[in-house]
C-alpha cells in the first residue's frame, strides 16, 4: 500500500512537471495576454518539505503572494485597452516603473523561481553547464559560496540569479521586482527569492539557512535547459 | 569588542620607531580610535514587555523585530563604522566609499527602529490636541490622514517605511515614504515612522500589509509624535 501511495505521488508530479512544460516559462498558456490565469506550482505544496521548505511556505508563497500579483495585474488592465494585446515578457519589458510593471515582473519572478527548485532537486550539476560553472568560479563549491555571499547580503527585498551574459556565466542582484529580462544580452539559469517573504515562516530572520535549503532544492536541470 | 581592535591596531602603529609611523599619522589613527569608541551604538531597551502590543503586534514578533533584526542592524552598524575608521585613517577613500552602502543601511535599520519603539505602546494614546488640530489643518481630519498614510504606507514597493514627518522648510506636516532602511534626512524631521518590511507583520498578517496598517493605530503614542513635534518646531 505504501509503495502504490509513493508512486502515485511519483506519477502525479511526473504528470504535474510534464503539463507544466507544455507551459512557456511564465507558467500559463503560450503567447497568453490578458486576462491571465493564475499560475500554477509544478509539484506539490508539501514536494519541498523534505528539503526545509514547507508546505505551509510554498502555499503563502504561491496561493497568495503568487497569485495576489496575477489577480492585480488582471485588475490593473482592465482599464488599459492598449496593454491588453502583450504577453507577460512584452509588459516587464515595455512598462515603466510602476504597479503594472511590479505585478508581471514578480509574476514572472516567481514562476521562474519554482523552476529553479525540484523536489528531486540538489546534488551537483553535470555536463556543459559544470563545465560553465567551473570556468567562471574554479570550482562548484566557489561559486555556491559566491552566490551564497550575494544571496545572505542582498540588503532588503530581492533575487538573486545565475545568468549567462556575453558566453559566460554571472552572478546577478536584482532589487525589490527587478527582472533580468530587463537587461539585454542577459539569459536567466536560476533564481532565489529573497524577500523576508520567502523564508521568514520556516527561518524567521536567519536567511543564510533558507539559502541552504534552496541549495538541497535547485533544478540544475531548469538551469542547464535554460541555457543559450 | 569591535573599539579594542581599533585601539589595538593604533597601540602597534605607535610603538613602530618613529621613522615608519609619521606623527600626523599617530594624531590620525588617535581620532580615528577615540572617535570608534564614542561611536560604538547598542540596542535601545523597550519601554514596554514583548507581549505589551498584542494582539495588535504579537510578542513573537516583537522580540524577533528588537532582538534579531534590530540587534543585528547595531552589530554590523559598529562593524561598518569601525572599518570605515580604519579605512579614513588610511586615508583610504574607495575603502570608505565601498562602506557607505553597509553603514546607510545598517545605520538607517538602527535610526529608524530606534524611534519606531518610541512611536508605539500598549493600549496607543489619544493625539494631543494641540498636533490634532494641526493634523484637521493639514489632512481635513485624523481619519483622512490615517487613510492617506495607509495608502501610501501599502504601496511601497519591497520594504520600506510610511513616516509622518515635519517639514522645517515650510513648518508644515507631511507624510513620506522611505524605501529600505533609509532615514528621513535634510531638513526634515521623523515625528512618527511604521515599519514595512514584511519582518514587521509576516508571522502576525502574511501578506496583508493593510489589514496590519489599519491595526497598528491601536498602539501608536502620539503623546511621543506629539514631544517629537514640539522638538522639531524650536
Amino acid at each position: 500500500l505504501h509503495c502504490c501511495s509513493l508512486l502515485l505521488t511519483s506519477v502525479t508530479n511526473m504528470i504535474r512537471q510534464a503539463v507544466f512544460r507544455g507551459l512557456n516559462r511564465t507558467g500559463v498558456r503560450s503567447a497568453s495576454s490578458f486576462p491571465f490565469e493564475m499560475p500554477t506550482l509544478p509539484y506539490a505544496v508539501d514536494a519541498l518539505q523534505k528539503n526545509g521548505i514547507s508546505d505551509q511556505t510554498l502555499g503563502t508563497h504561491h496561493g497568495k503572494h503568487h497569485c495576489g500579483y496575477v489577480t492585480k495585474l488582471n485588475a490593473a488592465l482592465e482599464s488599459k485597452k492598449d496593454l491588453q494585446a502583450q504577453t507577460m515578457e512584452q509588459l516587464i519589458t515595455s512598462q515603466p516603473a510602476g504597479p503594472i510593471f511590479n505585478c508581471a515582473a514578480q509574476t514572472w519572478n516567481h514562476t521562474f523561481y519554482w523552476n529553479s527548485m525540484a523536489p528531486g532537486g540538489g546534488g551537483s550539476p553535470t555536463g556543459k553547464l559544470k563545465d560553465a560553472i567551473e570556468a567562471q568560479w574554479g570550482s562548484v563549491d566557489k561559486f555556491k559560496e559566491e552566490f551564497s555571499a550575494r544571496a545572505a547580503g542582498h540588503f532588503g527585498s530581492g533575487w538573486v540569479w545565475l545568468v549567462q551574459q556575453d558566453g559566460k556565466l554571472a552572478i546577478m542582484d536584482t532589487h525589490d521586482a527587478g527582472c533580468p529580462l530587463t537587461t539585454s544580452g542577459v539569459t536567466p539559469l536560476l533564481t532565489c527569492d529573497v524577500w523576508e517573504h520567502a523564508y521568514y515562516i520556516d527561518y524567521r530572520q536567519d536567511r543564510p539557512s533558507y539559502i541552504k535549503s534552496w541549495w538541497a532544492c535547485v533544478n540544475w536541470d531548469f538551469a542547464a535547459a535554460n541555457m543559450a | 569588542m569591535a573599539t579594542s581592535r581599533v585601539l589595538q591596531s593604533f597601540f602597534k602603529q605607535m610603538s613602530r620607531p618613529t621613522g615608519v609611523v609619521g606623527s600626523s599619522t599617530r594624531r590620525q589613527l588617535s581620532a580615528a580610535a577615540a572617535s570608534a569608541a564614542n561611536k560604538a551604538h547598542s540596542l535601545p531597551d523597550l519601554a514596554y514587555d514583548y507581549s505589551a502590543l498584542a494582539p495588535v503586534v504579537s510578542g513573537k514578533i516583537m522580540e524577533l523585530h528588537h532582538s534579531k533584526h534590530h540587534q543585528t542592524y547595531v552589530n554590523n552598524l559598529n562593524i561598518a563604522l569601525e572599518q570605515y575608521a580604519e579605512a579614513e585613517a588610511k586615508n583610504d577613500v574607495a575603502a570608505m566609499i565601498n562602506l557607505q552602502p553597509a553603514i546607510r543601511f545598517n545605520g538607517g535599520g538602527h535610526v529608524n527602529h530606534s524611534i519606531f519603539w518610541t512611536n508605539l505602546c500598549p493600549g496607543g494614546s489619544e493625539v494631543p490636541s494641540d498636533l490634532l488640530a494641526e493634523i484637521d489643518a493639514t489632512f481635513g481630519s485624523l481619519d483622512k490622514f490615517r487613510s492617506t498614510f495607509n495608502a501610501r504606507s501599502a504601496a511601497v514597493q519591497g520594504s520600506g517605511w510610511g513616516w509622518l514627518v515635519l517639514n522645517k522648510a515650510n513648518g508644515k506636516l507631511q507624510i513620506q515614504t522611505q524605501p529600505n532602511q533609509d532615514p528621513i534626512t535634510g531638513d526634515v524631521v521623523p515625528l512618527l515612522g511604521i515599519d514595512v518590511w514584511e519582518h514587521a507583520y509576516y508571522l502576525d498578517y502574511e501578506n496583508r500589509r493593510p489589514d496590519y496598517l489599519n491595526e497598528i493605530w491601536k498602539v501608536v503614542n502620539w503623546n511621543n509624535v506629539a514631544e517629537r513635534w514640539h522638538a522639531a518646531k524650536e
